[in-house]
C-alpha cells in the first residue's frame, strides 16, 4: 500500500509548510482545512451515503455565525468552546431538519436542503437586527490553546497558532472520520447508497441511518464553519447562499467522491487553484465553470479517480 | 385602500408573468429531459442584458422608442439559441448519468454564464433608460399602472396559452408527450430522441431569455439576477409541481403574489415565506399543488 506513506510525506509537508513557505500561502491554507472538515462530512452524505444536499451552506453558515455570535455578543473567545457550540447548534438543527429530508432521495433531497438552506440565508439577511443583514458580523479573534496569543499581530497569529489548531482539528475530525466509514455503520451507509432495498430487508432501518449521516455531515460542516470565520474576521450571509453550498458539491467532485482522501484533495486543488487563476483572470467563474463541466463528462471520478485507476467509477443513473 | 391594493396585486402578478416564463422554460427541460436545469435563471439573466443592448441598437439608429419592445423580445428570443449550443455542446452527454452529474453540469452553466455576462456587458448595473414608461400609465380602480406591465402580462398569458396548444394540440407537442411520459416507447415508435432533446431545451431556453428581456424595462440587469431569480423558479416549480406546465402557471401566481403582499405587509418575511411554503409543499405532497407528474 502506497497509501500509509503518501499520508507521512504529506502531513510532514503541511507541519512544515508555515516555516518554508510565505505567509500568504500559509494563510492559504487556513479555508484548505477548514473546507477539508466540511467535505469530510459532506462526503458521508455524497459519497457513502448517496445523498446529494444542495444546502449544506445552512450548516456552514450555522456554525460560523455561531462563533460569530458567541465572540462578539456573549464575549466567549475559546475557540476550544466555540467549536462544540457550533457542532451543538448545528446538531440540533440538523435533527429536524434532516428528520424531514431523509424522507426523500435524489432530486427531492436536493430541492428540500435547498429550500432549507434558502430559508436560513434569507433569515440572516432579513432579521438585519439579530445578524447584521447583508454586512454579516464581526468574528473576533479566538483565543487558542487558552492563550490569547495578544503578542502576535494578525498574519503572526493565523500562520502560528491558528494554523496549528486548524491543522489538528482537521487531523482529529480526518480519524473521527475514517472510523466513521470502517465501522459497521459505515457499511450500513454504503449498503444503503448501493441498494436500499436490501439495506432494508437485511433489518437496516434506511431512514434512520440516513438521518444519522445527516446530522453527522452537518456537525462536520458547522465545525468547518466556525474555522472558516477568523481568518477573514467577518461572516456574512452568503456563507449560507445556494451558490457556496453548489461550490461545496463542486469541491467534493473536484477531488474525487469515490474515495476518503478525494474530497480532501478537492478543498486543496479549489482554493488553491482558485487563488492562482483569480491572479491573472479576475473571471474565475468561467474557468471553474469550465472544469466543472470538464469533469462532469469527461472525469467524473475527479482528481483521485484520475490518479488511482482502479476502474470505472459508477455514474450512471441507477 | 383599493388602489393600494389593486398596485400590489398589479406588481405580484406582473412578477408572476415573468416567472411563469422562466418556471415554463424550467417545466419543459424538467418534464422531457428528466433535467433540473439550475442554468434557467442565467438564462434570464443573459436575455435581460441581450435586451438592454438590442434596445440601445435600436434606438441609437433611429428606431422611434415607442416600438422598443420590437428589439427587446427579438433579441431575448434570439439568444435563446444559446440553448441548442449548449444542449448539443454539452448536455448530451450526460443524458445516461446520474441526475447529481446532470444537475453539477447545469451549475457548471450557472458559474460561467455569470462570468460570460461580466466579461461582455461589465459588472455594472445595467437598464433602458426611460423607456419603461413609453406606454404611459393606465388608471385601474384608482391605482397607476404601468401600461408595459399589462402588456407583459397579456404576453405572457397568450405564451402560456399558446404553450399549451403546442402541447396539446400539435404533432410536436404529441411528441414532446410522448417523450415525456415514456422515452423508450417514443423511440421505438421512431422519434428521434436527439431532435426532440435539442428542440425541447432551446425552446425552454427562449422563454428564460425572453422573460429575461421583458422584465428589463421595469428594472435594471446585474450579474447576480440570475442566481437570484433561480431560487424563485425553483419555489415556482416545486409549489406547482414538477414537470407541469399548469403548475408553473399556477405557481407563478401563488409566487408573485404572495411576495407582493408580503413586502408591503411585513417585509421580513419576503422570501421566507415562499420557502416556508415550498418546505411545506415538498413534505404535504412532493407532487406539488397543482401536480400530474409529467407535462
Amino acid at each position: 500500500m502506497r497509501t500509509p506513506l503518501a499520508l507521512g510525506v504529506v502531513s510532514a509537508a503541511i507541519l512544515v509548510l508555515p516555516l518554508v513557505v510565505p505567509p500568504y500561502h500559509a494563510t492559504l491554507m487556513l479555508p484548505f482545512m477548514a473546507y477539508g472538515v466540511v467535505l469530510l462530512g459532506f462526503n458521508l452524505l455524497f459519497g457513502y451515503t448517496g445523498l446529494v444536499s444542495f444546502g449544506h451552506a445552512l450548516f456552514i453558515g450555522i456554525g460560523a455565525y455561531a462563533g460569530a455570535v458567541l465572540t462578539t455578543k456573549l464575549g466567549v473567545r475559546h475557540m476550544e468552546l466555540i467549536l462544540p457550540v457550533a457542532a451543538l447548534a448545528a446538531a440540533l438543527a440538523a435533527a429536524p431538519v434532516g428528520a424531514l429530508c431523509v424522507r426523500y432521495v435524489k432530486i427531492y433531497f436536493g430541492m428540500l436542503t435547498l429550500a432549507f438552506g434558502m430559508v436560513f440565508y434569507t433569515f440572516l439577511l432579513k432579521f438585519y437586527r439579530l445578524t447584521g443583514g447583508d454586512e454579516g458580523m464581526r468574528m473576533l479573534r479566538p483565543s487558542l490553546f487558552g492563550s490569547e496569543w495578544a503578542g502576535f499581530n494578525k498574519t503572526a497569529y493565523l500562520v502560528g497558532p491558528y494554523y496549528y489548531f486548524s491543522l489538528a482539528v482537521l487531523v482529529v475530525a480526518t480519524l473521527v472520520m475514517w472510523r466513521i466509514v470502517g465501522s459497521p455503520f459505515g457499511l450500513c451507509l454504503k449498503t444503503i447508497r448501493d441498494n436500499p432495498l436490501k439495506a432494508e430487508s437485511l433489518g437496516v432501518s434506511v431512514p434512520r441511518y440516513r438521518w444519522y449521516a445527516f446530522m453527522i455531515s452537518a456537525v462536520y460542516a458547522a465545525v468547518g464553519g466556525a474555522l472558516l470565520a477568523p481568518p477573514t474576521g467577518n461572516v456574512d450571509p452568503t456563507l449560507a447562499y445556494w451558490t457556496h453550498s453548489g461550490n461545496v458539491v463542486f469541491m467534493v467532485l473536484l477531488g474525487g467522491f469515490a474515495s476518503f482522501f478525494g474530497p480532501l484533495l478537492g478543498a486543496f486543488a479549489f482554493i488553491f487553484l482558485q487563488d492562482t487563476v483569480m491572479s491573472v483572470f479576475p473571471y474565475w467563474r468561467l474557468i471553474f465553470g469550465a472544469i466543472l463541466a470538464f469533469i462532469v463528462i469527461v472525469a467524473p471520478g475527479g482528481l483521485m479517480g484520475l490518479f488511482a485507476r482502479r476502474g470505472p467509477v459508477e455514474v450512471s443513473r441507477r | 385602500m383599493t388602489a393600494n391594493l389593486v398596485n400590489v396585486l398589479m406588481g405580484g402578478v406582473f412578477h408572476a408573468a415573468i416567472l411563469f416564463l422562466v418556471a415554463a422554460g424550467l417545466q419543459l427541460v424538467f418534464g422531457v429531459q428528466k433535467i433540473f436545469n439550475l442554468a434557467c435563471g442565467s438564462f434570464y439573466a443573459l436575455g435581460a442584458y441581450t435586451g438592454i443592448s438590442a434596445v440601445a441598437y435600436f434606438t441609437g439608429h433611429g428606431g422611434p422608442p415607442i416600438l422598443f419592445v420590437v428589439p427587446l423580445a427579438a433579441g431575448g428570443l434570439a439568444v435563446g439559441l444559446v440553448g441548442l449550443v449548449v444542449e448539443r455542446g454539452l448536455l448530451r452527454f450526460v443524458y445516461d448519468r446520474d441526475e447529481t452529474f446532470q444537475l453539477l453540469l447545469t451549475f457548471a452553466l450557472v458559474l460561467m454564464l455569470e462570468d460570460v455576462i461580466r466579461l461582455i456587458w461589465g459588472s455594472a448595473p445595467a437598464s433602458t433608460g426611460g423607456l419603461y414608461l413609453a406606454y404611459g400609465q393606465a388608471r385601474l380602480l384608482g391605482a397607476t399602472v404601468p401600461v408595459y406591465n399589462l402588456i407583459v402580462i397579456a404576453a405572457s398569458l397568450s405564451i402560456a396559452l399558446g404553450m399549451g396548444f403546442l402541447l396539446t394540440r400539435t404533432a410536436f407537442g404529441r411528441i414532446i408527450r410522448a417523450a415525456a411520459d415514456n422515452r423508450e416507447m417514443a423511440e421505438a415508435l421512431g422519434v428521434d430522441m436527439r431532435w426532440v432533446y435539442a428542440r425541447v431545451f432551446t425552446l425552454g431556453t427562449m422563454l428564460g431569455t425572453l422573460g429575461g428581456a421583458l422584465v428589463i424595462p421595469a428594472t435594471a440587469a446585474m450579474s447576480e439576477m440570475g442566481i437570484e431569480l433561480i431560487v424563485e423558479a425553483f419555489a415556482v416549480v416545486v409549489i406547482g409541481g414538477l414537470g407541469s406546465m399548469r403548475g408553473a402557471f399556477l405557481g407563478a401566481l401563488v409566487v408573485g403574489v404572495l411576495r407582493s403582499v408580503a413586502i408591503s405587509v411585513y417585509p421580513e418575511l419576503e422570501m421566507l415565506l415562499i420557502y416556508l411554503i415550498v418546505i411545506a409543499v415538498l413534505l404535504w405532497r412532493p407532487r406539488g399543488l397543482f401536480g400530474a407528474a409529467t407535462a
